[in-house]
């Protein structure tokens, strides 16, 4: 909602501005700062209700930031206002340099997972009026901060690429066309598990994984999942995926804290499906039957 | 506008207000693991008296459970035992697959029922005193 609203009369100033000197430009830009602010006071003050929000500030590049801090800024509620509404606001409104991530705004790209309130949460899922107020927004836990609400996802990455997150088999139909065809009752099986949209929430709310770096996380458990279920991958494929998720920092190393499924924005069950896939190993080194 | 911030604290055990059933299962059933892990070191200590005579381990008892703090560290002692069994049970059944839904509602019921078994066992341990 609130990104479209500057501009408008910033692209009339622009094309103003164009023929006039920089020093023309650069108080063109105080006066469209200044508008601004005053849009910004106007719509707080029309706001029937406004809530503060507690934003972490850091940037190691820029001198005044590099202690990190909480900014306050007072946003106006708006009913279904999200907290990626909220942040939004607060960017186009008060301070254009807070930097986070985001960008379907509907729960899919997994760019805007946050910490909000202590917890791990999509900011775009989670509704202001559900907070408690003063909402706090914090990067991910238990992940580098870049800038601001940004983290580095390049660990969370590794860790996914590593378990092969992708279908792979050696028992191709014979036909040329044949379909590669799943039935219903495997299909839904795996259902949830491919709900997964690499937010990294998961992840930074997992107390083993924050002390053990190798461990493949909650993320790339439930991919390895996702893949080792399917029937169409054939046994050795399974095996095979089995060997990746057995080893000393795969499964073994959950101890089925829950944090990880409370935290998930899709409602996967990611510990159920850690602990299937340990039962899985072991029946298959057993091998009695 | 704007206040200092260490960052540091979203990191440790200062955020356990935060913390859901699962983690405090967790937490809890390794304290108690570890009571449990020192406790063994005492209970071999005062069973091996029982080596000697069976004068030398009755007298032994009797000696111990005369003084007040032990009839307290007995109660602390049951409490933590029930705990981790009934923690133990639902790790079972998590381990199992079967009924990971209600696991938060089997660790309430575990502390629930902790509590009132060692409530339960209050006069059995100080009575008689």
């Amino acid at each position: 909602m609130s990104t479209q609203i500057p501009q408008e009369t910033e692209t009339e100033t622009e094309t103003d501005v164009e023929q006039e000197s920089s020093q023309a430009r650069r108080v063109s830009a105080e006066r469209t700062r200044a508008g601004m602010d005053q849009r910004a006071e106007d719509e707080l003050s029309d706001a029937d209700e406004t809530v503060e929000l507690k934003v972490f500030r850091y940037d190691p590049e820029v001198e005044g930031k590099k202690e990190p801090r909480f900014d306050s800024f007072e946003v106006p509620f708006t009913k279904g206002m999200t907290v990626l509404d909220a942040l939004i606001f607060a960017r186009d409104h008060f301070d254009s340099s807070l930097t986070f991530r985001h960008s379907c705004r509907q729960a899919i790209c997994g760019s805007d997972a946050l910490f909000v309130n202590g917890s791990q949460r999509l900011g775009c899922k989670t509704q202001m009026a559900d907070l408690e107020w003063p909402v706090r927004v914090e990067p991910l836990p238990h992940a580098e901060v870049v800038k601001d609400l940004v983290v580095d996802m390049e660990h969370f990455y590794d860790q996914m690429e590593s378990v092969e997150p992708y279908f792979q088999t050696e028992e191709l139909p014979s036909g040329e066309l044949d379909e590669q065809r799943q039935d219903r009752a495997n299909r839904e099986e795996i259902k949830m598990s491919t709900r997964c949209i690499w937010c990294g929430a998961c992840m930074s709310s997992c107390n083993v994984a924050a002390g053990d770096n190798e461990y493949l996380g909650p993320a790339a458990i439930n991919k390895a999942y996702r893949f080792a279920m399917d029937d169409r991958e054939g046994e050795d494929m399974t095996e095979h995926r089995l060997n990746i998720i057995e080893q000393e920092h795969g499964v073994w190393r959950c101890q089925t804290q829950f944090s990880c499924t409370e935290v998930c924005p899709k409602d996967i069950p990611l510990t159920e499906h850690i602990q299937e896939l340990k039962r899985e190993a072991v029946k298959s080194n057993l091998k009695f039957w | 506008m704007s206040q200092s911030y260490d960052r540091g604290l979203i990191e440790d055990f200062g955020r356990w207000r935060e913390f859901s059933a699962g983690m405090w299962a967790w937490v809890l059933h390794k304290f108690t693991g570890w009571v449990l892990v020192g406790y063994l070191f005492t209970h071999i200590a005062v069973l091996s008296t029982a080596t000697v005579d069976g004068g030398t381990y009755t007298a032994t008892l009797q000696g111990l459970e005369q003084v007040l703090v032990v009839r307290f560290l007995e109660v602390g002692l049951l409490a933590v035992a029930v705990f981790h069994i009934l923690n133990g049970i639902r790790l079972l059944f998590v381990d199992l697959g079967v009924g990971l839904g209600s696991q938060d509602v089997a660790f309430y019921v575990a502390l629930v029922l902790t509590a009132a078994i060692t409530v339960a066992s209050i006069p059995t341990f100080l009575g008689g005193f």
